[in-house]
């Protein structure tokens, strides 16, 4: 490869890196919310699977995408608020409900899907590259940033706004409380079943979001169990991440290289290595991403405890 | 003074009495708890039959009692049942210690990768020995692999929900490149290994059927496990460390250590049911040779109450429905992934009803 090539393709890497790193930034952004709040949802892989099902369901009736991504919301809401009422209302563990959800979302997914679609096999209309003037045609630069999709390029603004909300505002102050130390937010008079609550939902719909990107944005189609362990890995982003939402951002961008990595060698002919080593790195780096950025002091206090109110 | 004792017997034999029935309410709710979630989850699944245009009730009809047609089909959900009790059972003991185990997919293949290749590199043992050697083989590489797990959480805190998950994907797509790679039977069309050697094959229970001992051997081992935890100490140990760490720490037990064990035996359960697989049913390693038994066995173990001598009922009642939900695929054409939402809602009924007695019974 000489050095013209390797600087295509290092483009190329880092534009996809930014892409298949999209629906990761928002389910972990999500995430990030809801375990400030003292939340974890482990249902996160089954709420993005209702997602992209959703949204691929919308948008293939009307073959409009922006209506698509807000059904991949509502449909992450709707199994959010389904958790939320098992883990706060009435207190059940919330790692028996996640792993109830992940079930339930993968299996009505699919059934849905085999009883509708499968049949037809018809693709949507995905959201197309928008060039930004000028900037779209820098060389290396042009490919890797300014080429994308809106969507792709929203993942930015979701980021800013989401850091804003968490550490400039009273909600985002409450927010944070209501997982250290639940009690002061009660004896405060605020709710802290309603923080939670929003949390969650702002955590869901994120995550849906996620989920319809995967559909709407990036494949046409809908394919059972197309998150491939996404809602678990963007866990352990946020972990990585120390529970914050830039964070969040950064890591998943680090995730979506592994992934950019993976599908680019493995069109290389050139690759000697089976490519099922490269299939495993996105989970193996995970793991190791566990390992080496253990954060168990930046973890809320109360994360995965229900409040009892006294 | 006579008539004192015999009023301080009165109210003893009252006492004993109520404290008899008590218990027999207790017993009562306890087992109608999990009836109450099935028959929740098969309501549920009639609705969203109804709701796309299938027949909900004669659907729900089948998928109980579809697959119970004669001996052989009952000897089919026997075979599915040996898994899904292995595993829930092998989960009971991880959950009990709260150590959350979403790796028995992953255990459950990396089991049956080792069974296949001491079912197909040794040849010319007895079958008293190479038969039962398949079976360890599984149960150790299932035990090693909940051990990375175990390790890196009692090392480095690292949360065994998410390496477990990474684990079940390493292990598949591992299972895939030894199939398609080292392991592959050249001669096969379709990816898959050599045949085991028939020494190694699981003993079949009855000669026409393709039922094998696996199932006596997950009956035995469930109830072997329901009285480790509850009569051994090390049963003890883990069941306090489940409920309270700092406790547990304070009366001087090795967390660690019991967070190995009980994750390890939840893995050998798995590693043993992917040995099950290979030796008794395939006879092959293939891809996808798990219908995703490692996942319903966490519905398994949740239904009975992380209780292993019940997830011998619960692990049953599942492989009833799956070979039910077969039935229908084929008669009705109603997608299998059925069984999937079910599972669900029974998570969700078996938590709310839980719930609702914890409720009635503070009320009383």
């Amino acid at each position: 490869m000489d050095d013209m090539t390797s600087l295509t393709f290092l483009a190329a890497l880092v534009g996809a890196a930014w892409r298949l790193a999209t629906p990761l930034i928002f389910a972990s952004i999500g995430e990030v919310f809801s375990e400030r709040a003292g939340v974890l949802n482990i249902g996160l892989e089954g709420t993005m699977l209702v997602g992209a099902f959703c949204g691929f369901a919308a948008a293939s009736a009307t073959g409009n995408i922006p209506l698509g991504l807000s059904a991949g919301v509502a449909g992450g809401m709707l199994f959010g608020l389904v958790f939320a009422f098992f883990t706060i209302t009435i207190k059940a563990d919330q790692i028996v409900v996640g792993a109830a959800l992940n079930l339930l979302g993968m299996g009505l997914t699919a059934f849905l899907f085999r009883t509708y679609y499968v049949s037809t096999g018809k693709g949507i209309e995905i959201a197309q590259p928008v060039h930004i003037p000028w900037l779209s045609d820098l060389p290396f630069l042009g490919e890797a940033f300014f080429r994308q999709n809106l969507i792709v390029y929203s993942t930015i603004l979701v980021a800013i706004v989401a850091t804003l909300v968490l550490y400039r505002t009273s909600f985002g102050l409450t927010l944070r409380a209501v997982g250290e130390h639940p009690k002061a937010v009660d004896v405060a008079g605020r709710s802290v079943v309603g923080y939670r609550y929003a949390a969650v939902l702002v955590g869901t719909g994120l995550a849906g979001l996620g989920g319809a990107f995967l559909t709407l944005g990036h494949s046409n189609q809908f394919v059972e169990g197309i998150t491939s362990g996404r809602g678990f890995i963007a866990l352990a982003v946020v972990v990585f991440a120390r529970w914050s939402p830039i964070g969040a951002f950064f890591v998943s961008l680090l995730f979506g290289l592994f992934y950019a990595l993976q599908l680019m060698l493995q069109a290389q002919a050139s690759i000697v290595v089976p490519y099922q080593v490269l299939q495993a790195l996105p989970y193996i780096m995970t793991i190791v991403t566990l390992v080496a950025f253990r954060g168990k002091g930046a973890a809320p206090s109360k994360l995965g405890q229900p409040y009892e109110m006294r | 003074m006579a008539e004192i004792n015999q009023g301080v017997r009165e109210t003893v034999n009252s006492q004993a009495a109520q404290a008899f029935y008590r218990t027999l309410s207790q017993a009562a709710i306890s087992a109608l708890t999990p009836i109450a979630a099935v028959l929740v989850a098969l309501a549920f699944g009639a609705l969203l039959l109804w709701l796309n245009g299938f027949n909900g009730s004669d659907v729900v009809t089948v998928m109980v009692f579809g697959s119970f047609q004669d001996i052989r089909s009952v000897g089919e959900i026997l075979l599915k049942a040996t898994p899904l009790i292995l595993i829930g059972a092998g989960l009971c003991v991880a959950f009990r210690c709260s150590i959350w185990n979403i790796g028995a997919e992953g255990q459950l293949y990396v089991g049956a990768i080792a069974a296949t290749l001491v079912g197909t590199s040794i040849d010319g043992l007895s079958v008293w020995v190479h038969a039962p050697l398949v079976m360890l083989a599984g149960a150790l590489a299932g035990a090693a692999w909940a051990g990375i797990a175990g390790y890196l959480k009692v090392r480095f805190q690292a949360s065994e929900i998410v390496t477990t998950i990474m684990l079940n994907y390493i292990a598949l797509i591992l299972t895939s490149y030894l199939v398609t790679g080292p392991m592959r039977d050249a001669s096969a069309a379709y990816p898959q290994s050599a045949r085991l050697v028939r020494e190694a094959w699981t003993p079949r229970l009855v000669t026409d059927l393709r039922l094998h001992i696996g199932i006596l051997v997950a009956v035995v081992l469930a109830v072997a496990l329901y009285i480790f935890l509850r009569r051994s100490s090390r049963g003890f140990a883990l069941r306090v460390v489940g409920l309270n760490p700092h406790a547990a720490r304070y009366a001087g037990m090795n967390v660690a250590r019991n967070i190995m064990i009980a994750m390890c035996i939840s893995g050998a359960m798995a590693g043993l049911a992917g040995a099950f697989e290979v030796a008794g049913v395939t006879r092959r390693l293939y891809q996808n040779i798990s219908p995703g038994y490692g996942f319903e066995g966490i519905a398994v173990a949740l239904l009975a109450g992380n209780n292993p001598l019940a997830a011998i009922l619960s692990g049953g009642l599942f492989a009833t429905l799956r070979s039910g939900s077969e039935v229908l695929q084929i008669t009705s054409q109603v997608p299998q992934v059925l069984v999937l939402v079910i599972q669900g809602i029974v998570i969700l009924s078996v938590v709310a009803f839980a719930k609702l007695r914890d409720i009635l019974r503070t009320v009383a």
